[in-house]
């Protein structure tokens, strides 16, 4: 059943992915990232992370998703223009994407009986239910970089007025 | 004062007075000047150092449940970051003026830019590290295009965003492999974790994309493709700043990383490391030879000096570390100064771009040129300057580590560097060819810039005089860094305890 459905949402999320990529609409592309996103969530919530499943669909196929639909309709862009390129992306990314990629399906087939190995135990068996389990380290272990993501969050949005300003 | 607040007082003032100034901006006319902010991030700046130095007193400390730890490393590196942002503070104080209506915004972000490289440098939690690492750069992001309307301050900012924002990923995806295989993120227990269970190719991979996502913001070789574009399109104190101080700090992640967290796995990233030097430092030379541009010309100067500075690492392990810091500082001392000193000739339009437009500069700005001069012996490595005993510390620790090889590479790139320095040198002291009407030769230098350009140029003549004090506190915080006190979770609990 859980293999079934990895594969299932698994092989939609990369068609989902690679039909973000061809589409030549904005508006397509944005919808396409909701196929990979749910797919997404799905797969975390057949890992047993519900908590995470939902957040993933609240955040991100809700409140992110629509706000690219809204920007992509307020901007009102049309039909994207194909240029070629530039002959290293071809020369030097192609392969290196393809280096990266066997490199890492290699490492994750032969060290495939080694994961599960690792000791998680602290991060899997002692939860006595997701919610806890995530607030402790949220609210605990984590405090810092959870409460210092508002300084980050702060200087996007300081940003993001510096260069929607009109220069005077 | 609570551990957790005195751990972070540095960061605290600094993201408190950065909140001000944001605050303030819109409040002040439209037409009214940004200066009053700017002294205000100023004395911001100098209270984060003192407070840093305050931070001297009280031996390492961990707070947070073990997210931070201020130790003598941190500390030299907070205040070295302080001390590069007061210097570019001081220097673009009137750059903006009557130029740009938001010079408030661009205060606020500096300092904000700074409390995320001084949360890099003092956690130790790779989660905390990426926090800062992207607050960091995402203030520098905005601040490469901070001069509007201009064609390549716009390239400089959506490049460098890009392929910040790719690196980042990779950096990402390297703490998370790091985490799955050895059950933390957490630099000593990743260390404990590599020894006992972890799986050796995975951990392996995670230490490659750690250090290419590092890799990218200190513009190493291969990964250096974006430098030349965003440092000539950027405003140069920007460009001073971000030079120094971001490299620094991500330099200082990836001394933790790699000697405290991966220790056990040297050879391997050593090997890593020294082809990221030689390909730095050789990419980062021959580059800056074809340039004509002045700040391309140092775009590719702190490629290699990316280099210079990535053959400490292969010491491993405490001249490392020692070379290390004073590399950084001296590097910081005189690429900052030089940028300074390129602000005050160019000016906010930038008109003085390549080095012809430099051509007889020491007739109409005397000082100015003996300055900039003094700032490209430097960058050379002449004796009696921080450039001399920067390289000599890191390639005698390379020698002592039996990198022989490196050592050669090293210093046959030096001499390379010599031509492009000694020619930007050159023509600044030679007769104009035609009238050269790039450089305004009646502007004068303000007051707080001429502080900025003696701050640094004392700075770097003190390294290369009396290096033996900064050199004692690098070697100091390098016997903390190799020989740390590892987060024993009893000692955790107390602090945090008191804490509540």
């Amino acid at each position: 059943m859980q293999l079934a459905l990895f594969i299932i949402f698994g092989l939609l999320a990369v068609a989902g992915a690679i039909n973000f990529l061809l589409q030549r609409h904005p508006i397509n592309s944005a919808l396409s990232l909701v196929v990979v996103m749910m797919s997404l969530a799905v797969l975390y919530w057949s890992l047993g992370a519900e908590f995470l499943a939902a957040a993933q669909v609240i955040v991100y196929s809700g409140a992110i998703m629509v706000l690219f639909v809204f920007v992509v309709m307020l901007l009102n862009a049309g039909e994207e223009e194909r240029t070629h390129g530039s002959r290293a992306a071809y020369f030097a990314g192609v392969p290196g994407a393809t280096a990266i990629f066997c490199l890492l399906s290699f490492v994750f087939l032969t060290n495939s009986k080694a994961f599960g190995s690792t000791d998680l135990t602290s991060h899997l068996t002692h939860t006595v239910n997701n919610i806890a389990e995530i607030s402790q380290v949220l609210f605990k272990d984590l405090l810092l970089p959870f409460e210092v993501t508002s300084i980050l969050i702060l200087v996007a949005i300081l940003g993001a007025v510096v260069l929607a300003r009109k220069e005077q | 004062m609570s551990p957790n607040v005195l751990t972070l007082l540095p960061e605290i003032i600094l993201t408190l007075t950065g909140v001000i100034i944001m605050l303030a901006e819109p409040l002040l006319p439209a037409t009214s000047s940004r200066k009053p902010l700017g002294w205000l991030a100023i004395l911001g700046t100098l209270a984060a150092g003192l407070a840093s130095w305050y931070q001297t007193g009280f031996g390492t400390m961990h707070s947070f449940f073990g997210t931070i730890q201020v130790d003598s490393f941190s500390i030299f590196f907070h205040l070295l970051i302080a001390a590069i942002v007061l210097v570019t503070l001081l220097s673009s104080l009137d750059y903006f003026e009557g130029h740009a209506t938001h010079a408030g915004e661009y205060f606020a972000l500096t300092l904000f830019g700074a409390t995320g490289m001084m949360l890099m440098t003092c956690s130790v939690e790779l989660l905390m590290v990426f926090i800062g690492l992207e607050i960091s750069s995402i203030s520098t992001y905005i601040m490469a295009g901070f001069r509007k309307g201009q064609a390549s301050a716009t390239e400089a900012s959506i490049k460098y965003f890009l392929l910040g924002s790719f690196a980042t990923a990779f950096f990402l995806y390297g703490i998370a492999l790091a985490f799955g295989s050895t059950g933390s993120t957490r630099i000593d227990s990743i260390s404990l974790g590599l020894t006992t269970t972890a799986t050796p190719t995975l951990a392996l991979l995670s230490l490659g994309l750690i250090i290419i996502g590092i890799g990218f913001k200190v513009s190493a070789a291969p990964f250096h493709v974006w430098t030349p574009d965003v440092y000539q399109g950027a405003p140069a104190p920007v460009v001073g700043l971000m030079s120094t101080a971001p490299k620094a700090a991500a330099f200082a992640v990836l001394l933790r990383i790699l000697f405290s967290g991966y220790p056990s796995y040297e050879p391997r990233w050593a090997a890593l490391i020294w082809v990221l030097a030689v390909l730095s430092m050789t990419v980062g030379n021959l580059g800056a030879l074809m340039q004509r541009d002045v700040k391309r010309m140092l775009a590719y100067s702190s490629i290699a000096h990316a280099g210079y500075l990535l053959v400490a690492y292969t010491a491993f392990p405490a001249d490392g570390i020692a070379s290390a810091c004073f590399y950084t500082a001296a590097y910081a001392a005189m690429n900052v100064g030089a940028f300074t000193a390129i602000t005050q000739i160019a000016g906010y339009q930038e008109r003085a771009r390549t080095i012809d437009d430099y051509t007889a500069l020491a007739l109409k700005r005397p000082v100015l040129a003996a300055v900039l001069g003094f700032f490209l012996l430097s960058l050379i490595g002449i004796p009696f300057t921080g450039g001399f005993f920067g390289k000599f510390y890191v390639f005698s620790a390379a020698l002592h580590a039996g990198r022989v090889w490196l050592a050669v590479i090293g210093l046959l790139n030096s001499g390379i560097a010599c031509f492009y320095y000694l020619r930007l040198l050159a023509a600044l002291y030679s007769r104009p060819v035609t009238e050269n009407d790039r450089v305004d030769a009646h502007t004068t230098v303000t007051v707080p810039a001429a502080i900025a350009l003696t701050l640094t140029a004392v700075a770097t003549l003190l390294l290369g005089i009396a290096p033996n004090r900064i050199l004692g506190i690098a070697q100091h915080s390098a016997d903390v860094t190799v020989h740390p006190n590892p987060a024993q979770p009893g000692a955790d609990a107390t602090t945090t305890s008191a804490s509540r």
